[in-house]
C-alpha cells in the first residue's frame, strides 16, 4: 500500500464530505438526481468514475468490496476497481454477493438476494431518463418538479405502436416511492424487480454527469407500464451452458462463425457457487478438471 | 478570551472516524427511525452532544452555512469551535443555512424559517439537527416510509413534541422539505422528509 501518495480510499477530504452530503439527500429524496462537484479520477469517462466516488466516500477499512461488470467479476473494469480500492484503501476484495459490504456494479444486479448490511453502488452513464426525449436541461428538470412524465409514457406507447410490445430492454424506466421517474442505469430490465423493496440501501453515482441518486432499502420501485402492457423480464428461454440455472440473467456467447452459440449466466459469481453445489451444464467441463491444477 | 489551545480537539484520526461517523448518518437516513451508534470519539463544546460534534466534523466545511440556535450560541464556544474545526460560515439567516443546529428544541424555531429547496432543486435545504433528552425512552411513535420494513418504532423524549406535526409539513410540501436527525449522546436517529407518523406522536 502507497499510504503517503494519497488519502485513504484516494479521494481527499473536503471531496469526500462534498460527496457523502449530497448522498445524504440523495437517500432524502428517492430518485432524485443530486448535482454534484464530480471530480476528475484516474480513469477515464465511463469507466465507472461516478460509482467510484461514491464508494471511495463511504468506503471504511471493515467493508469488503465486490465489483462487478455486467455480472462478471473477472472483466478488466471490475478488476481495476478492486485493485484501485485494494491499494488506495487496503480494503478486503472478494467475489461472493453474499460476503461483499459494498458491491460497485456495472449494469447488473447480482442473482443472489442482497441483504440488509449492504450497499450496491451503480455506476451511471446518463442518469437522467428523459435525456433521449427532451436534451435541455431546464426542460428535464422541470419535468421533474413538476412530476411530469408523459413523455416517458408516449415513448414507450410508440414502442408498442412500431413493435407491438414494450421494446425497451435495458434501462427501462422506473419510478420511485411514486414520485420521481429514475434511469436504473443500463441494467437489463430483467434486472428491476429486485430493485423494488430491496433490503440494501442502492446508490448511483454518474461521474461524467455529475449526479448522484439514490434509493433507500424497503422502497417501492415500480417499472412504468400500461394496463394492457404490463411490465416483463425478459431472458433467453435456454438454461445456462455452465451451470444449468434457469432463473438467471444469460449472456449469449458466439462460439464460432457457423451460427454456433451458448447461453451463461452473466453473474459469473452465481453460476460459479452453482457449479461448486454440483450443478452441471451442457457444456460443463467435467468436475473438478480445471480446479485440479489450484 | 478563548484561545485556540483552549478549544476541544477534533477527530483524533479525522479521516477514518469522518468515515465511520458518516456511516453512521448514512445508515441513520437509509433506515429512519432506526437508532445509529456514533463511536468516533471527539472534544465537545459543552453545548454540544457528542454526536453533534462528530457529525459537524464529518460533514461541515466551507461550503455549508450553519445557523446556531439560542441553546448553542448562548456562548460563543460553539461558534469558535465550528470556524477552527471545519470552517463553516456561522450565519443568523436561518434560511440559507445548509445545517442548523439546536440545542435548545424547547423554543425550536418555525419549520418554515428553515430553507426547504426548491421544487427544481429540493436538495438546497436545511438540515436540522436536533438534540433531545432521550432516543431510549419516552413516548411511543411508529414511522413508516422508504427506508422502513412495514414499520418502525421509536422511544424517543423529544422537544418540541410536537415535532411530528409540524413535519407533517414535508408531506405536503415533498419533495421539498427539512430532514431532521436527532442526536442523544452518541445515538442518532434520522428522520428524512419522506417519513411519516403512522401511530403515536
Amino acid at each position: 500500500m502507497n499510504a503517503p501518495a494519497y488519502n485513504f480510499a484516494y479521494l481527499d477530504e473536503q471531496t469526500k464530505r462534498m460527496i457523502r452530503r449530497a448522498i445524504l439527500k440523495a437517500i432524502a429524496i428517492p430518485g432524485y438526481q443530486v448535482p454534484f462537484a464530480s471530480r476528475e479520477m484516474p480513469m477515464p469517462y465511463g469507466w465507472g468514475t461516478g460509482g467510484v466516488q461514491v464508494t471511495a466516500a463511504i468506503l471504511g477499512p471493515d467493508d469488503v468490496l465486490k465489483v462487478i461488470d455486467q455480472g462478471s467479476d473477472d472483466t478488466t473494469n471490475a478488476i481495476s476497481i478492486r485493485k484501485f480500492f485494494g491499494k488506495t484503501a487496503g480494503v478486503a476484495t472478494t467475489t461472493s454477493t453474499t460476503d461483499a459490504t459494498v458491491i460497485q456494479t456495472r449494469h447488473r444486479i447480482p442473482e443472489a438476494p442482497l441483504h440488509a448490511g449492504q450497499v450496491l453502488v451503480y455506476q451511471v452513464p446518463i442518469p437522467e431518463p428523459l435525456r433521449f426525449l427532451e436534451p435541455r436541461e431546464t426542460e428535464t428538470r422541470r419535468m421533474h418538479a413538476l412530476g411530469e412524465y408523459g413523455l416517458m409514457h408516449v415513448k414507450l406507447y410508440e414502442d408498442i405502436a412500431r413493435f407491438g410490445h414494450i421494446a425497451t430492454s435495458y434501462a427501462y424506466p422506473v419510478k420511485v416511492n411514486a414520485r420521481y421517474v429514475m434511469d436504473p442505469s443500463p441494467t437489463p430490465k430483467f434486472d428491476n424487480p429486485k430493485m423494488d423493496n430491496c433490503p440494501a440501501l442502492q446508490l448511483f453515482g454518474a461521474g461524467r454527469e455529475k449526479r448522484i441518486y439514490a434509493i433507500p432499502p424497503h422502497t417501492d420501485v415500480v417499472s412504468l407500464d400500461f394496463e394492457d402492457h404490463p411490465f416483463t423480464r425478459y431472458r433467453f428461454d435456454a438454461p445456462c451452458a455452465l451451470c444449468g440455472a434457469g432463473d438467471s440473467y444469460l449472456d449469449e456467447i458466439v462460439t464460432d462463425d457457423k451460427g454456433g452459440r451458448m447461453f451463461v449466466c452473466s453473474d459469473t459469481d452465481y453460476c460459479e457457487q452453482r457449479q461448486q453445489a454440483g450443478h452441471r451444464g451442457s457444456e460443463s467441463a467435467a468436475p473438478h478438471k480445471e480446479r485440479a491444477h489450484v | 478570551m478563548t484561545t485556540v489551545a483552549e478549544l476541544p480537539a477534533g477527530f483524533a484520526d479525522k479521516v477514518l472516524s469522518a468515515q465511520s461517523t458518516f456511516r453512521s448518518v448514512m445508515d441513520a437516513m437509509a433506515r429512519p427511525g432506526s437508532v445509529q451508534r456514533i463511536v468516533s470519539a471527539a472534544g465537545t463544546p459543552s453545548a454540544m452532544m457528542r454526536g453533534t460534534a462528530a457529525i459537524a466534523l464529518t460533514l461541515f466545511d466551507h461550503d455549508t452555512p450553519v445557523w446556531l440556535d439560542g441553546g448553542m450560541s448562548a456562548t460563543p464556544e460553539v461558534a469558535k469551535w465550528l470556524k477552527f474545526h471545519t470552517s463553516a460560515p456561522v450565519v443568523s439567516d436561518s434560511s440559507i443555512a445548509s445545517f442548523a443546529l439546536a440545542g435548545d428544541p424547547e423554543n425550536l424555531l418555525s419549520l418554515d424559517r428553515f430553507a426547504f429547496g426548491s421544487n427544481e432543486y429540493p436538495d438546497r435545504s436545511t438540515t436540522l439537527i436536533l438534540q433531545v433528552e432521550s432516543l431510549t425512552d419516552g413516548p411511543f411513535v411508529e414511522l413508516q416510509g422508504p427506508g422502513i420494513n412495514g414499520t418502525a418504532a421509536l422511544r424517543a423524549s423529544i422537544q418540541p413534541q410536537d415535532l411530528f406535526e409540524r413535519l407533517a409539513i414535508n408531506a405536503a410540501l415533498f419533495p421539498r422539505g427539512i430532514d431532521v436527525v436527532l442526536v442523544h449522546d452518541d445515538a442518532i436517529v434520522a428522520i428524512p422528509r419522506t417519513t411519516r407518523l403512522a401511530r403515536g406522536g
